[in-house]
C-alpha cells in the first residue's frame, strides 16, 4: 500500500472534487445504513434508564435465554469445528472420487433459507416426519428441545470452519505432512505439530464466525424450538417475544448483548485478518469451492 | 517414486460423510420426500395459489430492488475503500461485515426502530410522504442491509488487483475518466460483480429474521415466501409448508448453480488477467 505512493501512475477518479464527493456520499450512507442501526440499539435499550435495562437483563426468562444460547454454542461450535477440520483434512490431503460434490454439499447450508432448514428438520424429527413416531414411542425429545436447537444451529453453520480451512490447506499442499509421516510421526502427531500451527489463525477465524452465527441464528431455530418461554427460547427468539409483547426496551436490552457480541466478533475478525486469516472469507468470489477444483496439481507444483 | 499416502483418510472422510449425511442431506431429503409425496395436483395447487404467487412476487421484486441498491452502493463503497486514503477507512472497512456479524433479529428490530413512522428516519420520511416500515420498501431495506457485504467483498479484491497500467494506457489514449470506467474498469469488474450480485440476491430471497419485524407481513402485500412457509407451519398445514419450502429450496439450488458458474468464470477471468 505504502509502496505505491512513491510513484503514482495516473488513475481515474483522482480529481479532488470527485474524490471528496464520493467519499462523503459513501460515509453518509454508511452512517445511516450501518452505524445508525447499531446506535439505535443502544439508545432504545437505555431509553427507560439503567434500572429498566438491568431489570430486563436480570429477568429470569432472559437469563435462561442467555444460558440456552451459550449452551447451544458450547455444543454446536466444537462439534462443527471438529467436522470442519476433518472435512478439510479429507478434502485437501487426499484425492478421491466425488470430492467436488462433497465440497458443494458442505456449502449448501450457506445458500438455503434458514426457514427451509427449520422445516426440513421438522420433517425428520417432528411428528409428521420420518423418525417422529419412532422418537415419540421411545419418549425421546429432539424438536422443541435443546437437541433440535443444536441440530438446526449445526446445519446453518456447517460450512463455516471448513470453508476457511480448505482454501488455506489446499494452498499449503501436502509436502510438510508427508515429510513428517515419512520421518515416522503418527497421523495425530503430524496434525498437531505440523498442520495445526499453520492453520491455527484460519481455524480460530472460522470458529469466531461460526460462534457468532450460532448465537444469533433466528429463522431455523425459531421453527424447531417451539418458542417455549423460559425453556426453549434462545436470545434471538427471546428478543422477538419481548418485542411482540411491546416490551421494546427489554427487547433492545437483550439485543444490545448480541450487538456487543457482533462488535467483539468484528474486532476479533480484524485482528485475525492481520495474522493472515480469512483470505478465503474476504475473497468469496475466488475462494469458495474453486481452489479445490484447480488443485491439487497446482498446490504441489507451487510448493516444489 | 511412489507417493507416500498420509494417514487418516478413513477417519476424516468417514466423519465428514457422517456429519454431512445427518446434518445436511437427511433433513433436505426428508423435505423433498415430503413435498414429493403430495402428488403433482396438490403440489401445484399449493405452490400456484394466489397467496403463494403473491409472496414470490413480493420476495423477488424486493430482492431485485435491494440488490440494485447494493450494486451501486456496494461498488461505490468498495471503490472508496480500495482507491482512496482517508481517516477512518479501516474502521469503515471493518464495519462492512457488521451485517454478517449482527444477528438478523437484532438487525430487524434496529431497522424497524429507525424506519418506523415515529423512528429517527421514519419521522422525517413521513414528513415527505414516504413510508418505509411495514411496506415493501421496508423489506428492501432489510434485504439490502443483510446482503451488502456480499457485493463489497467480492468486488474489493478484484479492484485491489486491477493493473494500474490499463488505466494509464487508456488515459494516454485520451479517454475521459467516465469512459475509462465504463470501457476498461467495469468490464474487468463484471465477473466478480455478477458473482457478488447473485450471492446477494440469493441471500435476499431466503432472508427471514431481519425482514419479519419491518415488513408488516400483510398477505398479498408484504408477505415474503419464507414467512408464508412459517405461517403454514403455525397453522399445522404441514403439506403446504413442505410445498412452499420446496419452492425456496429449488430456488436456492438454482441460485447456487448460477453462483458457482459465475464464480468459476470470475476465477478464470482473474487468472487470465
Amino acid at each position: 500500500m505504502s509502496a505505491s505512493t512513491d510513484r503514482k501512475p495516473p488513475r481515474i477518479g483522482e480529481q479532488p472534487a470527485f474524490r471528496r464527493a464520493l467519499i462523503a456520499t459513501v460515509l453518509v450512507v454508511t452512517a445511516f445504513f450501518i452505524v445508525a442501526p447499531l446506535i439505535v440499539i443502544g439508545m432504545e435499550a437505555f431509553s427507560q434508564g439503567w434500572a429498566v435495562y438491568a431489570a430486563a437483563i436480570s429477568d429470569a426468562d432472559t437469563r435462561h435465554a442467555i444460558m440456552l444460547t451459550v449452551v447451544t454454542a458450547l455444543i454446536a461450535v466444537p462439534v462443527n469445528t471438529a467436522f470442519g477440520v476433518a472435512a478439510a483434512w479429507a478434502i485437501t490431503k487426499f484425492d478421491f472420487w466425488g470430492r467436488r460434490l462433497l465440497l458443494v454439499v458442505i456449502e449448501i447450508p450457506f445458500s438455503i433459507s434458514p426457514i427451509v432448514a427449520g422445516v426440513a428438520y421438522l420433517f425428520v424429527y417432528g411428528l409428521q416426519g420420518l423418525f417422529g413416531p419412532l422418537l415419540q414411542a421411545h419418549d425421546i425429545k429432539i424438536l422443541f428441545a435443546l437437541p433440535g436447537i443444536v441440530l438446526a444451529s449445526m446445519f446453518v453453520t456447517a460450512p463455516f470452519v471448513a470453508r476457511e480451512l480448505i482454501p488455506l490447506m489446499q494452498a499449503q499442499g501436502r509436502d510438510l505432512e508427508e515429510a513428517a509421516t515419512s520421518l515416522g510421526a503418527s497421523g495425530w502427531r503430524t496434525f498437531f505439530s505440523v498442520t495445526l500451527p499453520n492453520i491455527r489463525w484460519a481455524l480460530l477465524y472460522g470458529v469466531v464466525l461460526c460462534n457468532a452465527r450460532v448465537m444469533g441464528e433466528f429463522g431455523a431455530v425459531s421453527v424447531v424450538s417451539g418458542n417455549i418461554r423460559g425453556q426453549t427460547n434462545t436470545m434471538p427468539l427471546h428478543i422477538e417475544l419481548l418485542y411482540h409483547d411491546y416490551q421494546t426496551a427489554g427487547a433492545f436490552a437483550v439485543a444490545s448483548i448480541l450487538a456487543v457480541l457482533a462488535v467483539v466478533t468484528l474486532v476479533a475478525k480484524v485482528l485475525l485478518e492481520r495474522q493472515g486469516a480469512g483470505r478465503g472469507g474476504r475473497h468469496p468470489a475466488l475462494a469458495t469451492p474453486q481452489p479445490a477444483m484447480t488443485a491439487p496439481k497446482l498446490a504441489t507444483e507451487k510448493s516444489t | 517414486m511412489k507417493r507416500r499416502v498420509l494417514p487418516g483418510l478413513h477417519l476424516t472422510l468417514g466423519l465428514t460423510l457422517l456429519y454431512v449425511s445427518i446434518i445436511v442431506v437427511l433433513p433436505l431429503g426428508a423435505l423433498v420426500y415430503k413435498a414429493a409425496s403430495l402428488g403433482f395436483v396438490d403440489y401445484w395447487r399449493i405452490v400456484s395459489s394466489g397467496r403463494s404467487v403473491a409472496s414470490y412476487r413480493v420476495t423477488v421484486l424486493c430482492a431485485l430492488g435491494a440488490t440494485a441498491f447494493n450494486l451501486i452502493f456496494g461498488v461505490a463503497l468498495a471503490w472508496v475503500l480500495v482507491r482512496y486514503r482517508f481517516p477512518g477507512r479501516r474502521f469503515v472497512d471493518a464495519l462492512v461485515d457488521l451485517p454478517f456479524a449482527l444477528p438478523t433479529a437484532v438487525a430487524g428490530i434496529a431497522l424497524t426502530a429507525l424506519f418506523a413512522p415515529n423512528g429517527w428516519f421514519g419521522a422525517y420520511l413521513a414528513g415527505i410522504g414516504v413510508q418505509v416500515a411495514y411496506t415493501p420498501l421496508g423489506i428492501m431495506v432489510a434485504m439490502a442491509f443483510t446482503s451488502l457485504p456480499f457485493i463489497v467483498r467480492t468486488v474489493q479484491p478484484v479492484l485491489e488487483d486491477l493493473d494500474p497500467a490499463l488505466e494509464e494506457a487508456a488515459q494516454s489514449l485520451g479517454g475521459s475518466d467516465s469512459i475509462i470506467f465504463r470501457k476498461v474498469v467495469l468490464p474487468l469488474l463484471t465477473p466478480a460483480l455478477l458473482a457478488g450480485v447473485s450471492l446477494a440476491f440469493a441471500r435476499s430471497l431466503g432472508e427471514f429474521g431481519a425482514i419479519i419485524f419491518i415488513a408488516g407481513n400483510q398477505p398479498f402485500q408484504t408477505e415474503i415466501t419464507a414467512l408464508l412457509t412459517f405461517i403454514r407451519l403455525e397453522e399445522y398445514d404441514y403439506q403446504a409448508a413442505a410445498a412452499v419450502a420446496s419452492v425456496l429450496l429449488i430456488t436456492a439450488f438454482v441460485m447456487l448453480a448460477v453462483t458457482n458458474l459465475l464464480q468459476a468464470r470470475a476465477l478464470r477471468y482473474t487468472q487470465r488477467a
